[in-house]
């Protein structure tokens, strides 16, 4: 019984693949937020810190993808694991997809801009409550 | 947005790629304005510098074209002067700081499109003492300017328009060298400077100047604090220096000229980008006192740009629409009247040089046009009067800027790529000899 429970502890992340995972989460919904008040107040110093947020958020934001695609291939049990890579790889996607559309100008980005800042931190937020609970479960 | 719209924008950026851009026939007083579109990546195709090695713009039958002077630094526009000599200005203005991840992507890609060559901040003068049509005379009339760009003879001085400031040099004619340093008339507009070039020309009775202060963005991205001062014509008083807005929402007024005989102020506008490769129509237009012409509201009128929010009913309604589409994207930054002696159907009308484009996988531009007038209007079509600055490689020899018309039967254009001076002559009809200047 007790080895049982032992058993489905999961692993935490890597102090350093943490502090990785970190900054999208940080970035990603900071963006969102800045998108949200460049939205109602129209002033355009918010669009361009969401530029900024997101585009720090898929710089660091990329190293967490690789080390989660990295620990994909070394895991046997895939479920939690391919989950995760799944929905980091898809957050960075739809991040860069992202900063081609705050790459337009003034109003341009918006509507599409606030729409994907949004997807893109659900994303960051999903990812990071998978990555924190434990990224893989050690079968041993 | 809704999915759609993503989709959309990844179809237009496959449709961007594969350069389908036809060329309408987007010039006149009613161009053809199609819809907006926008891509996830604005098309951006700048033509890589090439030299000229033995070629030549191509020009009209019975008109010949030579070099009159190379290896300046940066030449942007000329002032033929009453003894025929010919100043050139050069140079180039600071770079906007970038402010978003987009704008050193940008700054990397249009950077292709230069050459090496440090802006000169100086004046030259060119001088045919015997007037064979060799400029054998050059000089540094002044420097230590500041990305001087307009350029106007008022009576005994020589006005300048650099980035920052409007000066005034003493002028005699004949002079090659100015007698000592300029005197600052007046302070142009110039934080953060997006559009740099301050163009000039002056009233017919030389009281005022006219200076052409390009908007600090393509379409308010800096903000609108950023656009106060910004995207319009000033009048200078050419004595006391005051001035006061005299047309506004002209985005890029890149050329300004006075139309002999009526007086009238004429400017050449660049319009905004990333609409699209044929939106907005660059164009010609007289300019009215007091006048509204659209930036950054609207464009060609009523048309309304809805990435300026919050949008202006009213600024829209106001709107003028401009008399003379030359095309969208073609860059005009040189405007200048004809006189009859240039000749043939060349004597009535404007010569504009057409820079040429970035904002497009078909590059159009790279090449002076005249427009046709009667009775003091455009009428008809532009006509090629020099072309061949983008070659058939693709590459570009060079990239007209400034055109004047020197009143003896001459066009001078001014290559910013190449640095050279262009002179434009009737075969025919040799220049007539002038007397030594002096």
């Amino acid at each position: 019984m007790t080895s049982a429970v032992l058993n489905r502890v999961r692993a935490p992340l890597h102090p350093l693949h943490a502090m990785l995972l970190a900054f999208p989460l940080a970035l990603f919904v900071g963006a969102l937020l800045s998108d949200l008040a460049y939205w109602r107040t129209y002033h355009i110093q918010w669009a361009n810190f969401a530029a900024w947020l997101n585009a720090g958020g898929l710089l660091v934001g990329a190293f967490a993808v690789l080390w989660a695609l990295v620990g994909l291939l070394r895991t046997r049990r895939r479920g939690r694991t391919a989950l995760y890579f799944i929905l980091l790889l898809a957050m960075w996607v739809l991040g860069f997809v992202n900063a081609l559309v705050h790459g337009r100008d003034a109003w341009a980005a918006m509507p599409a801009g606030l729409w994907l800042s949004a997807i893109v931190a659900m994303l960051a937020v999903a990812a990071a409550w998978i990555g924190y609970s434990g990224a893989s479960e050690e079968g041993r | 947005m809704r999915l759609p719209v993503l989709a959309a924008s990844v179809l237009a950026l496959s449709l961007a790629a594969c350069g389908s851009d036809p060329d309408p026939a987007q010039y006149g007083p009613n161009p053809d304005l199609p819809r907006q579109q926008s891509s996830l990546l604005p098309s951006m195709e700048i033509a890589r510098p090439a030299g000229w090695g033995s070629e030549r713009p191509t020009v009209p039958a019975g008109y010949t074209i030579t070099a009159i002077a190379t290896d300046l630094r940066i030449p942007r526009q000329t002032l033929v002067l009453p003894n025929g000599d010919i100043l050139v200005a050069e140079g180039t203005g600071d770079t906007a700081p970038p402010l978003r991840p987009k704008d050193f992507v940008a700054g990397l890609i249009k950077s292709r499109g230069k050459t090496g060559v440090e802006g000169g901040d100086r004046l030259t003068i060119l001088r045919d003492a015997d007037g064979d049509g060799t400029y054998e005379g050059r000089a540094v009339f002044a420097d230590n300017l500041n990305a001087p760009y307009g350029l106007a003879l008022v009576n005994d001085g020589i006005y300048v328009a650099n980035q920052d400031s409007l000066v005034r040099f003493d002028y005699r004619p004949g002079q090659t060298r100015a007698s000592g340093p300029p005197r600052r008339i007046a302070e142009l507009p110039s934080a953060i400077n997006h559009h740099w070039t301050k163009a000039m020309a002056a009233s017919a009775d030389g009281r005022f100047l006219y200076v052409g202060i390009g908007s600090n963005s393509n379409i308010t991205e800096r903000g609108m604090e950023a656009e106060v001062d910004r995207a319009m014509v000033w009048q200078i008083d050419a004595q006391t220096g005051a001035h006061r807005p005299f047309a506004t929402g002209l985005r890029n007024p890149s050329a300004l000229a006075v139309q002999p005989g009526s007086g009238q102020l004429w400017a050449a506008v660049n319009e905004r980008d990333e609409l699209g490769p044929n939106l907005v129509p660059d164009y010609i237009t007289s300019v009215r006192e007091g006048g509204f012409y659209g930036w950054p509201w609207a464009y060609w009128g009523p048309n309304v740009d809805t990435r300026v929010q919050p949008q202006d009913p009213a600024k829209v309604a106001a709107t003028i629409r401009p008399d003379y589409s030359l095309g969208s994207h073609v860059a005009p930054l040189g405007l200048s009247f004809s006189v009859p002696a240039m000749g043939g159907r060349f004597g009535e009308g404007v010569f504009v040089g057409e820079h040429g484009s970035w904002n497009r996988s078909t590059p159009v531009g790279y090449k002076v046009v005249f427009v046709p007038f009667r009775g003091g209007r455009p009428a008809g079509p532009p006509i090629d009067f020099a072309a061949g600055f983008l070659g058939a490689d693709g590459r570009a020899r060079g990239r007209p800027v400034g055109v004047t018309v020197d009143p003896r039967g001459a066009l001078i254009i001014a290559d910013d790529m190449s640095h050279t001076v262009w002179r434009v002559t009737p075969t025919a009809q040799r220049p007539a000899a002038q007397p030594p200047a002096g």
